[in-house]
């Protein structure tokens, strides 16, 4: 009897031609989907798990001749997912729920659900290369089509789950997975391809705050580094690290936002040159290959999914934490997105970027370094 | 564990497969009697001879008269026409404005209830049923009212299998001139269906739950019952159902239920054999888990149980992957997070109400599919509640 896998699939391209080809080498191959969580009225609005994408990804199943089946994972999805999103912007960082999702939801419970099926594998559309040798632990890494690398956001895989992990479409770029999707005729949904985040439905997220974390609005000063006041912010949820336009501030020079503070609800902003830095902290850190390493050592360092990665230096630290010292000074760090480890391509690992050290530390360090 | 290749089929409550009879009188009037029944000419008229000798066949099987038998496109759309018609013509009629519906019905009932209160104005009242999903004739008659427009209560529960007292709730309702619908749908292919007997007004049947073919029903009006059409256009069906009846299928329900209702004691002897196995064995192997349901008056088809601290669509999915298709409550249910509304009403909590599973067996079942069945569910029902405490 053949391997069985589990392909989570979502109705797109991707996750249907995953099916195709593990179906073509031979697995035998089961459709699952999940149902992810919307707000109470807008139920079929998740971007993931609309009844149109259910459709297709049940027609394709139905075209490749695989079982499928729809997987209620909304009570799930809501308790992590959306809980973290909400819990993320009250402790004033910004959060990525894509790798909470990838963690605990698709890599969790999803896996658990393919397991118990019987299946050996989880396979899902993502473009990212896994590498699987006898005895080995498995080791990530990224797409060969760069343009589509989704490595970032799988940074969150432990061992155990990559064990069971299959990518297929690791070594294809989307134009070739387009054309053996046209090849075989698979239908795909027409919508277009998005980044927003699923359960917003393509509504901003900010608006999704309002309602469901309305608190999180409140209106609060903006200030520069030394404390002065230089106008008022219409709540902290409204602005990212690194924005130019929309402060509302008139200065012969743009201000960007350099930081929120969450405890005096003061949104900090500053020039240009305030903005780069080189150095952070991230914490919760995952390592693919389980350890941390016990040395300092140099790396590539992504800090955004559409980020550049750029050199570093890093050096683990006790607690699940990691110091990284760019190279060159970077622009935008974001506490709560996550910081990826690259090295020749592979995922090391990543953590979750904190919050910068308090503004004093900051300045010497800075100091030093200009003295240096 | 058996192979999933050949996977056995115990959803018979689902849809059932065609009998191969069936087939054979359908098909002469897809392209060779392919008339309109409307039709003047030699095509119509051989359509309209099948066409009206199926509809004494079937209301032969009924007791009742070929002019009370109204053919529909199933079990849902003759429930519409049941409520709603009977409502509306009550309402024009005698100013009648009190709907009353038991809390155990299909949503093609249930729904078109409260849409008829919430966007027609209509009172919604609901008979509860007792813990078994029965029920009683006494809480029908407490709530029969001067200005009741239309009872319904189902003959035979489709997620938990009770069987109604409908012969003592239709003398209560006739005896108060109020008109009586049940939705027989389940009930077709194993009770034998005589509406005199029954002394029901309005009764639903839908010939895919009767190994016939799908997208065919018949809704029996008693004479002197008035309906508002739900659909207009021509004057077909008594001007109850405008639309150019579709032959083929009608042929093929009247040979279906024709197939089942002469037999259905003979058939009822031995799936209630086949049900009892299910329910003991289920009960016997499987901790935690309970019958829901009537334990004597229900479906002799039909088996329905609850599984603490399972969710049942897991468990459905892991049985598929077993090979064995079975199905939550009703075949509508999959995916949908909540438990039903059935099982809520006769007072289950969330907890155990989310476990729920029905096996439904048919003419095609065998003794040794329930063996391997039981062999395999307990192990089964374990791996879906280690899924629910992970």
């Amino acid at each position: 009897m053949s391997t069985k896998v589990v392909v989570a699939m979502s109705g797109g391209v991707d996750s249907s031609v995953a099916a195709a080809l593990l179906q073509r080498q031979g697995y035998e191959v089961i459709g699952m989907m999940m149902r992810l969580w919307s707000e109470p009225g807008r139920e079929s609005h998740n971007r993931c798990c609309t009844p149109e994408s259910m459709g297709i990804a049940r027609q394709v199943a139905g075209q490749l001749g695989i079982p499928f089946y729809a997987v209620n994972a909304q009570e799930s999805f809501r308790s992590t997912v959306v809980e973290y999103f909400l819990e993320g912007y009250a402790s004033g960082v910004t959060p990525n729920p894509c790798l909470a999702c990838n963690r605990h939801i698709r890599w969790e419970f999803l896996l658990e659900r393919a397991l118990a099926q019987g299946a050996e594998f989880m396979a899902t559309g993502h473009y990212v290369r896994l590498q699987r040798e006898p005895g080995q632990p498995e080791r990530l890494f990224e797409a060969v089509d760069q343009a589509k690398d989704q490595s970032y956001v799988l940074s969150v895989l432990r061992p155990d789950q990559l064990r069971h992990a299959l990518f297929p479409l690791g070594d294809l770029t989307k134009p070739e997975v387009r054309a053996i999707a046209a090849e075989l005729n698979l239908p795909a949904a027409t919508s277009k391809e998005s980044q927003d985040l699923c359960f917003l439905g393509g509504e901003d997220y900010r608006a999704f705050l309002q309602r469901n974390a309305p608190q999180l609005g409140a209106p609060g000063p903006i200030q520069n580094r030394a404390g002065e006041v230089l106008g008022e912010h219409s709540g902290l949820i409204h602005y990212t690290i690194g924005q130019r336009k929309g402060l509302g501030i008139a200065a012969p020079e743009p201000f960007y936002v350099l930081e929120k503070d969450q405890a005096q609800n003061a949104l900090i902003v500053g020039n240009q040159d305030e903005l780069g830095d080189r150095e952070l902290s991230a914490g919760q850190m995952n390592w693919t290959q389980g350890a941390a390493p016990s040395e300092p050592f140099a790396a590539d360092v992504k800090i955004r999914y559409k980020a550049t990665k750029a050199p570093a230096q890093i050096s683990p630290l006790e607690g699940d934490r990691v110091h990284i010292r760019f190279d060159d000074p970077q622009r935008g760090f974001t506490p709560g997105q996550a910081a990826v480890i690259y090295r020749e391509g592979e995922v090391l690992g990543g953590g979750l970027i904190e919050a910068a050290p308090p503004k004093a530390a900051h300045s010497q360090v800075q100091l030093a370094e200009a003295l240096a | 564990m058996s192979d999933p290749k050949t996977p056995i089929y115990l959803d018979y409550g689902a849809t059932t497969p065609m009998d191969e009879r069936v087939w054979q009188v359908m098909q002469p009037f897809f392209s060779q009697d392919f008339g309109n029944p409307s039709s003047v000419h030699a095509f119509g008229q051989r359509a309209e001879a099948g066409l009206e000798a199926a509809r004494r066949d079937m209301a032969a099987q009924l007791n009742a008269e070929p002019g009370e038998l109204i053919f529909t496109s199933g079990g849902t759309e003759s429930d519409n026409l049941a409520l709603r018609g009977a409502a509306f013509a009550a309402r024009a009629a005698r100013g009648a404005n009190h709907i009353l519906v038991s809390n155990v019905e299909h949503a093609a009932v249930a729904r078109n209830a409260v849409q008829l209160a919430d966007s027609h104005g209509f009172e919604l009242e609901l008979i509860p049923a007792d813990q078994q999903g029965q029920v009683q004739p006494e809480e029908v008659a407490a709530r029969l009212r001067e200005d009741t427009a239309v009872v319904s209560v189902v003959m035979a529960n489709n997620e938990v299998g009770t069987i109604n007292p409908i012969t003592e709730i239709a003398a209560l309702c006739r005896a108060r001139y109020i008109p009586l619908h049940t939705d027989a749908v389940q009930a077709g292919a194993y009770l034998p269906i005589n509406v005199q007997s029954l002394g029901v007004d309005l009764l639903s049947l839908g010939a895919h739950k009767f190994y016939g073919p799908k997208g065919i029903g018949a809704l029996y009006v008693s004479e002197g019952i008035k309906l508002l059409p739900t659909q207009a256009g021509g004057s077909h069906e008594e001007g109850l159902r405008a639309g150019t009846p579709n032959v083929p299928y009608i042929v093929g329900m009247a040979q279906a239920f024709s197939l089942v209702q002469g037999e259905t004691e003979a058939r009822a002897t031995t799936l209630r054999s086949l049900r009892d196995q299910v329910i003991n064995g289920v009960l016997k192997s499987v901790p935690d888990a309970q019958l829901t349901g009537h334990p004597e008056q229900r479906l002799p088809n039909h088996a329905s149980f609850l599984f603490q601290g399972v969710d049942g669509n897991a468990l459905l999915m892991l049985l598929d992957g077993a090979g064995f298709a079975c199905s939550s409550g009703s075949a509508c249910k999959t995916g949908d997070p909540e438990p039903s509304e059935i099982l809520t009403a006769m007072g289950f909590t969330r907890e155990w109400a989310l476990g729920s599973l029905r096996v439904t067996v048919g003419i095609h079942t065998q003794p040794d599919e329930i063996e391997a069945f039981l062999t395999a569910l307990p192990a089964l029902v374990e791996k879906s509640r280690a899924l629910e405490t992970a």
